[in-house]
């Protein structure tokens, strides 16, 4: 980021001093500059303001594609193989799916650090952005469809995570906890999350996906196979369901 | 749906009274002072038949422009104070909830992005475009000025929805974009977001036939000698403006449409289930929505290069690169709408050429820039308000400029979008650009109006309150972005940030004084107007034809369409004391009829709306049958014009 910025300041500090610069020193009031009140136009100066521009956004395309490319957020991490995570936002909270450790969160999201995490992503209800600030960028959440985002933590620590895309009037609170631990630490928080007592099924599942606001954490022992995909597959279907809040989970 | 809808009233009872809040009470009291204010006032000046025939039934593109400005003017102040609300809230709202519910806030955010840039921006853009275009091409009169007037009177019945929405019932909570599937009838079932979809209907299908106006009109009425490449720059951003409405505005009538059909007849294009794809409308709202900026900000580029060459007495430099730039940005303006949702998903390739695209558009604005900057060099700059608005907005429009590149790099705009950096951002481009642009516009072409000057000492202070303001108001949303901060919050958690926000506060109070100045400026000018009088037409020692003429310019304009040779012609002719020469004119002079279609319309347009927004069908359709009845009756008025006697031969210089 700071390239480009660097990169056009180049250009608009120039433009900011000259144009204060200019004004004063072409004052009608006492101005020492020549009058010249019927030049307007020089092919040097028209080169040089069309070919500044087109150098500067040519030399920064190039580096946006690379960038683009590189930092793909569906490009896998290299490292070992990743966490997988998948993600469906609620009014206005946030489910975390562990498939392969067949549990499942409420508004807390861990992870061992240096683990590259693979998101899958979608949304029960509005639109929503999933974004962890201090790991990376954002993606939106959208019913019916499935987003994803690689994400990797290279420190302990615990993070805001938050729903980035106005969705309604619980929009401010819906935030949760990202932690990143150490491997043993993770373990002894799998092993909390599997003694509980709650299972993710129609019921429990019908239950977080009423409307609140600043939820409390919650968890999970066991999930249902390929629930996300089930949740991302429902809404295909031609039923004609009007209340999110009392939607069975349809299996 | 309409299960509860009476056949009467629709959904409409007493629940829709404003009592849920004293904030949202007392502003329902407010605007509805205002309203029987304006009725009272006229009643007791007596002026009923002096607005009805000299304004309202108008059909004088100046007087339709003046009517369009006093909308502008007004709907400013009232999203100004949605603004100040918003600012206030977020100031004490850390760790506590603040004077605001959450839906009353998000109320409040939706209805100022929509006042702002429906009826604020684009009634400001249009009244300017219809005063002064007609007057710098050597026109009479607009090429449809009936028409004309029903565009005035639909923009204005979608103002007057919004407005009504303040006093019955509650507006949307959808944001200015109004997304779905939040906006679908499922996560929104009251009438907010049918009161944005039906006011921003209404007045979109007014300023699609500006469009066609005024392209007809640039391309059809320009008096003998005024090539397209003679055109001031002021006309030549107008076409391109034009253009761009034809093209963008069907995209936001179909896609509000659309909506409204899923809304109101329970159909599957934007909902989450039933084969329903909210990206759809997303895509369809920026093809109408980027070129949109473009719209607004177009003609206050033409402003800014009419205003530089004035205030600076000399020529433009670099006219033909001042119009091909403008002409490139119009067409690559239709390039680049993916860029509001790069963070949808798309795959590397779509968001890299989206990127890029977006960042050609900076090589022809840029260009635009140091053209108005060789302008000034060598000039003899004279500070008078409107030149210090263009000074102000050189200066922060390039701010704007790089962190709209900033935006435009995917992998930034991943960690950017949705955050107040944004937020920051379209607000670097639409206040110090669009909005300085016509108060530097509105300034300018004020004692052309009036036949009086405009007070240069609240002029400036006007400027110097909006551009400190500016600077405290949104820099501190720049850096809050960067810290994470979304957009659209009504309470927060994060002590760093409250300090900002209580400075961007601090921001909107100057801005407010800022908006007291314009106040102050009108009300002290016309006080003075007998010492601020300008009897030469020309105070500016303007360079283009609406200077040839009298302030205020007879209803004709031109007692003789002039024959143009050059560039600047006015100028030249005043250099060289030889006036310009009289085009020979066959037909007898006629200005067109007053005329009650604009009128008729707007009631048409209001009756439809507010009858689709609370599902009372036969207002609805009573509506729509005004509207036809009034074409009909139309088609049959034989004469439109009234026979102008005068004589002829006077200068026109």
């Amino acid at each position: 980021m700071w390239q480009a910025f660097n990169l056009m300041l180049l250009v608009v500090v120039p433009v900011i001093l000259l144009t204060l610069f200019f004004a004063w020193r072409y004052r009608a009031a006492g101005g020492k500059g020549a009058y010249r009140p019927d030049w307007d136009r020089s092919p040097i100066i028209e080169v040089t303001v069309w070919g500044i521009p087109i150098v500067m956004i040519g030399i920064l395309a190039t580096w946006v594609w690379d960038k683009t490319h590189a930092l793909d957020p569906y490009k896998p991490l290299p490292g070992s193989e990743p966490l997988r995570i998948e993600a469906i936002a609620l009014d206005w909270k946030w489910l975390f799916i562990y498939p392969d450790l067949n549990i499942a969160t409420v508004n807390e999201l861990a992870f061992p650090v240096g683990k590259p995490l693979s998101f899958r992503i979608t949304s029960e209800v509005a639109m929503n952005s999933f974004m962890i600030p201090a790991l990376g960028g954002q993606i939106y959440a959208m019913a019916g469809m499935e987003t994803q985002l690689n994400l990797q933590a290279d420190e302990i620590g615990t993070m805001q995570g938050r729903n980035m895309q106005f969705s309604g009037d619980g929009f401010a609170g819906q935030t949760f906890e990202a932690l990143s631990m150490s491997q043993d630490d993770f373990d002894a928080w799998l092993s909390n999350v599997r003694q509980s007592n709650s299972h993710l099924d129609t019921a429990s599942y019908a239950d977080i996906s009423k409307p609140s606001t600043d939820a409390p954490v919650r968890y999970f022992s066991t999930v249902p196979p390929d629930f996300f995909s089930k949740r991302v597959a429902h809404f295909m279907g031609m039923e004609h369901e009007h209340n999110p809040n009392v939607k069975a989970a349809d299996q | 749906m309409t299960e509860n809808a009476s056949l009467l009233l629709g959904r409409l009872g007493l629940d829709a009274l404003p009592f849920y809040s004293w904030v949202a009470f007392s502003g329902a009291l407010v605007t509805l002072a205002g309203g029987v204010g304006f009725l009272v006032l006229v009643t007791w000046l007596g002026q009923w038949r002096a607005l009805w025939t000299g304004w309202l039934t108008s059909v004088d593109h100046k007087r339709i422009g003046i009517m369009y400005i006093v909308l502008a003017l007004v709907m400013l102040v009232r999203g100004f104070v949605d603004a100040i609300m918003m600012r206030l809230q977020q100031a004490m709202s850390y760790n506590r909830e603040g004077y605001l519910p959450p839906e009353h806030f998000e109320q409040i955010f939706s209805s100022h992005g929509t006042i702002m840039i429906f009826f604020m921006a684009m009634p400001f853009m249009t009244g300017l475009l219809n005063y002064i275009i007609p007057l710098q091409i050597g026109a009479r009169d607009v090429a449809f000025p009936v028409l004309n007037a029903i565009s005035f009177w639909l923009t204005f019945a979608g103002a007057g929805l919004m407005l009504i929405s303040l006093v019955i019932g509650k507006f949307s909570t959808a944001g200015w974009t109004g997304y779905p599937p939040y906006s679908g009838v499922e996560f929104t079932p009251g009438v907010g977001v049918d009161y944005w979809i039906w006011s921003i209907l209404v007045s979109g299908v007014g300023t699609t036939m500006t469009g066609i106006n005024f392209v007809v009109t640039i391309l059809r009425k320009r008096a003998p000698g005024m090539l397209l490449m003679r055109m001031p720059l002021f006309t030549w951003t107008g076409l391109c403006s034009s253009i761009l409405i034809i093209f963008a505005f069907p995209a936001l009538t179909v896609s509000t449409t659309m909506l409204a059909l899923d809304r109101t007849l329970g159909m599957h294009f934007f909902t989450n289930d039933g084969g329903g794809n909210v990206m759809n409308y997303m895509n369809l709202f920026w093809i109408w929505g980027h070129p949109e900026v473009y719209i607004l900000i177009l003609p206050a580029f033409g402003i800014f290069s009419e205003v530089v060459a004035t205030f600076s007495s000399k020529r433009l430099f670099g006219y033909p690169s001042l119009v091909y730039a403008t002409a490139v940005i119009a067409v690559l303006s239709f390039t680049v709408w993916l860029h509001h949702f790069f963070t949808m998903g798309a795959g590397a390739n779509v968001n890299a050429i989206f990127g890029i695209a977006t960042m050609v558009i900076a090589v022809p604005t840029g260009v635009k820039v140091f053209d108005w900057l060789f302008t000034m060099f060598r000039g003899r700059i004279r500070f008078e308000p409107p030149m210090l608005f263009t000074i102000g907005f050189m200066c922060l429009f390039v701010i704007g400029g790089m962190s709209g590149v900033l935006l435009a790099i995917p992998p930034i705009n991943y960690s950017t979008h949705n955050t107040t950096f944004l937020v920051a951002h379209f607000h670097n481009m639409i206040i110090p650009g669009v909005l300085f642009g016509y108060l530097a516009g509105y300034m300018y072409w004020f004692p052309k109006a009036f036949g009086f000057q405009l007070d240069r000492v609240w002029g400036a202070r006007s400027f110097w309150f909006w551009m400190i303001g500016f600077l405290l108001a949104f820099m501190p949303l720049y850096a809050l972005g960067l810290m994470g901060m979304p957009r659209r919050l009504e309470t927060y958690g994060n002590p760093e940030w409250q300090p900002l926000l209580i400075v961007a506060f601090v921001g909107a109070c100057l801005i407010l004084m800022g908006i007291i100045s314009l106040v102050m400026q009108l009300w002290v000018s016309v006080k003075n107007r007998k010492a601020l009088v300008d009897q030469t037409g020309d105070p500016w020692d303007g360079r283009t034809l609406e200077w040839s003429m009298p302030s205020p310019p007879p209803i004709w304009n031109f007692d003789n369409v002039p024959v143009v040779s050059s560039r600047d012609a006015f100028h030249e002719a005043k250099l060289s004391g030889i006036p310009l020469p009289a085009a020979e004119e066959d037909s007898p002079l006629s200005v067109p009829k007053n005329s009650v279609m604009g009128p008729c319309m707007g009631v048409a347009g209001m009756c439809i709306g507010f009858g689709a927004v609370w599902y009372i069908w036969w207002l609805a359709f009573a509506g729509l049958a005004i509207a036809v009845a009034a074409i009909i009756g139309r088609s049959f008025v034989q004469s439109t014009e009234n026979d102008v006697s005068f004589k002829r031969g006077a200068t026109t210089t």
